[in-house]
């Protein structure tokens, strides 16, 4: 394992200000302290989160969280061994204050700076919380992303499927809307959908007659404004009962593509004879019962381990950003004060250049 | 801005076709600002926008619900796809960039009464729905920069 690291990790690059400091030694890593500022409490009462853009704004909140995470962890800047901070993809005002954060901090204690992939924080994660070996299979369906990769090494990452259109967590949230149902919109659908009727409607699973793994959710939101239109027209609004059948159906629909899709993945990575097979997820909608029990029980069918991150490190955090600058501190992969602020940055750059043969839009 | 004409989109082609030949026609400095409800296909239509702006029908255009903007370049010019409903305030746009982009880039915009004022008055509005019967419509108010090219396709 080496010598024993210390890292402090700042993340701003979407809704939340966070920061962290990781520990790796003999002993495998720590996380000493994780603080994220969020914006949902703030906002909740506007029916959505609203995100903070105001790049002066990241940087005031994130000297506090910095102070907040050293105090937490009960470390100074002295003891720390380097500053990771997430360099994109994301939104330029955070992303940009993050970094200039982080150049400070670097330019001041003389520690090296290490830029971070926002992904590749994620993807990482299960390292650190359950010290998975390369490679593993990771399912990432969050607010804003949906995809599926293989992580190969801490700066290897194969695509194998995405979304084509809406991310998951995106779909909870518009479904939510359209049912007269509260943000965020996973857990309100997931509860509206208790008891309701999953067969009742018919909701389309977009994709599943193509063989790759790509997703798209856009159609299944068309669909469930339709239902619920038809029934508004038909007999002057939704009953419970309807919300619930309709919560139900659309939540069942959204399980089934990822299930399936996720099947296949796991069928193209075992392919490569992974010593250990396993399958992690982050993000937001892992949390949800349905999707998870599915994704529990194709694990099981395969012999494939299932891991899952506990929430509060599978949705953005600055413990993440912290481990995966450990990890390429450790590969001697460091930045200068040249270290450019990315609002794209696909995890697999080759994967972008694959996309144009023959690819069509959502059918349903 | 002259009247508003509306137009149909029986299917996803339609919607292409629309989006392309607007797409074709597109220069740095326009803001094409898509309104409408939840599933009326605002994404759907950028989408086929800028799948024609990249000749590139196959290009991941991702919903910027939660990310507010993405960026593509198709090599003469910007493309900047914003969705601002989660905005609160105007002065959140410009501090997204918007307000430079407006001048320099191609913008399709969603959800744009977020922008209040801050909507440049020479701007191409597109209004979209859906039937319950899954037809697609388009209110387009199209100025006199724009209506050369909506005009014969009126419904």
């Amino acid at each position: 394992m080496g010598r024993t690291i210390t890292l402090l990790g700042l993340e701003s690059s979407c809704d939340d200000t966070a920061a962290a400091v990781v520990r790796d030694g003999p002993g495998g890593p720590a996380t000493l302290s994780s603080v994220v500022r969020g914006q949902a409490a703030l906002h909740a009462g506007f029916g959505g989160v609203v995100p903070e853009l105001a790049a002066r704004a990241h940087a005031e909140v994130l000297d506090h969280c910095v102070e907040a995470a050293l105090e937490e962890a009960g470390v100074a800047l002295a003891d720390v061994d380097g500053i990771a901070v997430t360099a994109g993809p994301g939104l330029i005002g955070g992303v940009l204050s993050g970094v200039m954060c982080a150049k400070g901090l670097a330019a001041a204690t003389g520690l090296p700076l290490i830029g971070v992939n926002h992904l590749a924080g994620h993807a990482l994660t299960p390292r650190l919380t359950d010290g998975l070996a390369f490679p593993y299979l990771m399912l990432l369906v969050s607010g804003g992303h949906c995809q599926l990769l293989t992580v190969e090494a801490h700066d290897r990452f194969r695509r194998l499927g995405g979304t084509i259109d809406d991310a998951p967590g995106e779909a909870f949230d518009k479904g939510a809307r359209l049912l007269g149902l509260p943000q965020p919109g996973g857990p309100a659908i997931e509860a509206a959908a208790q008891g309701g009727d999953a067969e009742r409607f018919a909701f389309p699973r977009p994709l599943l007659d193509r063989p790759d793994c790509d997703l798209s959710f856009s159609g299944l939101k068309t669909a469930l404004l339709r239902a619920r239109d038809a029934l508004v027209a038909g007999q002057g609004g939704l009953t419970g009962r309807d919300q619930a059948d309709l919560a139900a159906s659309f939540q069942a629909a959204i399980r089934d593509v990822l299930a399936e899709k996720t099947r296949r993945a796991i069928r193209v990575y075992l392919e490569t004879n992974p010593p250990r097979p396993a399958l992690a997820v982050a993000g937001g909608v892992a949390a949800n019962g349905p999707i998870r029990a599915a994704l529990t029980a194709l694990c099981a069918e395969a012999g494939v381990a299932f891991v899952a991150p506990p929430p509060a490190l599978c949705t953005d955090n600055a413990a993440m950003i912290a481990w995966a600058g450990l990890e390429r501190l450790r590969a001697g992969q460091t930045d200068d004060m040249t270290l450019a602020a990315r609002p794209r940055w696909p995890l697999d750059e080759t994967a972008d250049a694959m996309l144009g043969s023959g690819r069509r839009g959502a059918k349903a | 801005m002259s009247e508003s004409l509306t137009l149909n989109l029986p299917d996803e082609a339609a919607t292409r076709d629309l989006a392309a030949r607007l797409a074709g026609a597109a220069r740095p400095g326009d803001v094409l600002l898509l309104s409408g409800p939840v599933g009326a296909g605002k994404t759907a239509f950028a989408r086929a926008f800028i799948r024609a702006r990249l000749r590139s029908p196959g290009t991941e255009v991702p919903s910027p619900t939660f990310t507010l903007v993405q960026t593509y370049d198709d090599g003469k010019a910007e493309i900047w796809h914003a969705d601002l409903y989660r905005l609160s305030h105007p002065d959140e746009a410009l501090e997204l960039g918007l307000g430079d982009a407006f001048e320099t880039a191609i913008c399709l915009v969603e959800w744009p009464d977020r922008l209040g004022s801050l909507a440049p008055e020479d701007a191409l509005h597109l209004h979209l729905s859906a039937d319950a019967d899954g037809v697609h419509r388009v209110r387009v108010a199209p100025g006199a920069r724009w209506a050369p090219l909506i005009g014969p396709e009126a419904a």
